[in-house]
């Protein structure tokens, strides 16, 4: 598939004797939302800090439109178009919420003036205007989840990464969210790639689920088949039974 | 225009007045102080220099050097040394101080950055680079060894080769300090300056959203180091000697960071308050060490001063002391 904006190929990485993530490949077309799932320390995390730069694949390649960007430094991959959050949030605790995210709109906009105002436009539309002189620290861990998607979002992506950014949200924030990220999907074509445990969000948002286990690909589909399908079943069977 | 607009920007008006008042006051004082009070003035501007440089580094881009005395160092025995042996006056030789310590400054930086020397360890580096240079400079008969570097005492003033009395080391401080303050107030309202701000905060999530962090320290450094070789210059002309012992000593790089540090890392009063606090200090345990007549009671003083500000006031006394004064330094 030539056509798509995202593309892994056969990526892997270790982590000494440890293998996180073995020969995984999958694409995300243009405009589409995808999302990524699996157990606590299947892989997730991992995958995205080899798309976003973070870490270099031991094997494998990814492509941004067809453009092989892994091994490129981080800042690199985001000139290229790829915007992401951490799973650990991680706020410029010491600036207010509107700096955290002029920093990010800085990225295309080098005038102070316009990135600030930028910002202001993104942080409305995320709820946290009320907030923006506030030190990043000071904010809860709902609005710090907001906070990193916005700043990421500053800094025009074509394809987003999200991981986890609904943990912890209420039913009734998590629907405000799913419709922010839908919305924003459906009027700028903004592709997506998100890691999720809130299966309500997922079955809201993704078009197609690819679950990954011990590292590995081990099923992909709609959300209907996705939760039909034996392998996904087995691994949340497992699951449930160690928990 | 732009430039200007930029620069006083959202600063409210009442800063604005009280910059312009105290600059008036600092333009007169010469003809208003005595000898001895224009050569506390002096020392409060060469501290509130190489404070806002040295800030750059720490308060801005968050990178902890315990080496500043390289740069003011290798500033003052260049440009003494050219002069001395060569006649090069310090204007022509300030160049090649800056573009010795920026050299420098690029070297330590792009060991401790590229290979992700973080912390205490990056300072380590900063000290160790510092250390080495004090016992080549023992070693360099250019420089004088380590029997020193003089230059012939000489109050006839001569702008041209930096030769005068106080008033004229008085106004060549000055102008650095008030240059050193706009350029940094520049700096911290660009794009740069907030890349270093999210470098500070973290480096990581800095370069997530497109920040290249390792050109973002190099410059950061560079631009530190050029400004406190320019401190060097100026030491090295006002003081007329240079020894290896006393120019890259520990306790210079120290003496660099205590300003910010009491003042307000990161903000752009800190240095300024910061080196008025601790000149008044000192001078103040000086005369009272001189008058109980105990000796090494002006350093227990003094450092218990320093002991008592930094437990009640960690972020420094500029930002507590703008808030009193409802002059609160918008934190970026
Ligand atoms: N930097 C690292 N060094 C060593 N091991 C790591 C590192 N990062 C991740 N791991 C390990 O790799 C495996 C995959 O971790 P990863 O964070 O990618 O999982 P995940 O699918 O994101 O899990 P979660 O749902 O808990 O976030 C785990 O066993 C983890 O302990
Ligand atoms: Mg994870």
């Amino acid at each position: 598939m030539s056509g798509a904006r995202l593309e892994l190929e056969g990526l892997g990485k270790r982590f000494r004797g440890l293998r996180a993530v073995h020969d995984v490949s999958f694409t995300v077309p243009g405009g589409a939302i995808h999302a990524l799932i699996g157990p606590n320390g299947a892989g997730k995390t991992t995958i995205f800090n080899m798309i976003a730069g973070a870490l270099a694949p031991d094997s494998g390649v990814v492509r941004l439109d067809g453009q092989v960007i892994s091994g490129f430094r981080p800042d690199r991959i985001c000139d290229a178009g790829v915007g992401r959050t951490f799973q650990l949030v991680k706020p410029f605790k010491g600036l207010s919420v509107l700096e955290n995210v002029t920093v990010g709109a800085l990225h295309r906009r080098p005038h102070l003036a316009e990135a600030r105002e930028a910002a202001a436009a993104i942080l409305s539309r995320l709820g946290l205007h009320d907030r923006r002189h506030q030190l990043a620290e000071s904010l809860t861990l709902p609005d710090r989840k907001r906070l990193e998607v916005a700043r990421a979002l500053a800094t025009e992506p074509k394809l987003l990464l999200l991981d986890e950014v609904m943990a912890g949200l209420r039913p009734t924030e998590v629907d405000v969210m799913v419709g922010f990220l839908r919305e924003l999907n459906q009027r700028t074509g903004l592709t997506i790639l998100l890691i999720e445990h809130v299966m309500r969000a997922v079955m809201a948002l993704a078009a197609e689920v690819v679950v990954v286990n011990y590292g590995e690909k081990v099923a992909q589909g709609t959300p209907q088949e996705i939760t039909r399908h034996q392998a996904v079943l087995d691994v949340y069977l497992g699951e449930q039974e160690a928990l | 225009m732009s430039f200007v607009k930029r620069l006083t920007g959202d600063a409210s008006p009442r800063i604005l007045w009280s910059l312009g008042i105290l600059l008036v006051l600092l333009l007169v004082a010469p003809m208003m102080l005595g000898k001895y009070w224009l050569s506390v003035l002096i020392l409060v501007l060469y501290f509130a220099f190489v404070g806002q440089a040295w800030n750059i580094m720490m308060g801005f881009a968050g990178q902890l050097s315990l080496g500043h005395a390289l740069y003011a160092g290798l500033g003052g025995y260049i440009a003494a040394g050219l002069y001395s042996h060569y006649g090069i006056g310090p204007w022509a030789g300030l160049f090649a101080a800056v573009a010795a310590a920026g050299v420098a400054g690029a070297i330590v930086g792009y060991l401790g950055f590229r290979f992700s020397l973080a912390g205490v360890y990056f300072a380590l580096l900063t000290i160790a680079f510092s250390e080495f240079t004090r016992v080549a400079f023992d070693h360099w008969e250019w420089a004088g060894g380590s029997g020193g570097l003089f230059l012939k005492v000489d109050t006839t003033t001569d702008i041209v080769n930096l030769r005068g009395g106080p008033v004229l080391f008085y106004y060549v401080i000055l102008a650095l300090a008030a240059g050193a303050f706009v350029l940094c107030r520049a700096l911290l309202e660009s794009r740069l300056g907030r890349y270093w701000l999210a470098i500070r905060e973290d480096a990581e999530a800095a370069q997530a959203v497109g920040v290249p962090v390792l050109r973002c320290k190099m410059i950061a450094i560079v631009i530190s180091a050029a400004l406190t070789a320019l401190a060097g210059v100026w030491n090295a002309f006002y003081y007329n000697n240079l020894f290896p012992e006393t120019a890259f000593a520990m306790g210079r790089s120290i003496e660099i960071t205590l300003a910010p540090i009491i003042g307000g890392l990161g903000t752009l009063f800190g240095p300024i308050v910061g080196a008025v606090v601790l000149t008044g200090l000192g001078e103040i345990f000086t005369d009272l060490g001189e008058a109980l007549r105990i000796p090494g009671i002006k350093q227990i003083f003094y450092g218990l001063a320093l002991l008592v500000i930094v437990m009640y006031r960690p972020a420094g006394l500029w930002p507590w002391l703008a808030d009193k004064l409802g002059l609160k330094e918008r934190q970026p």
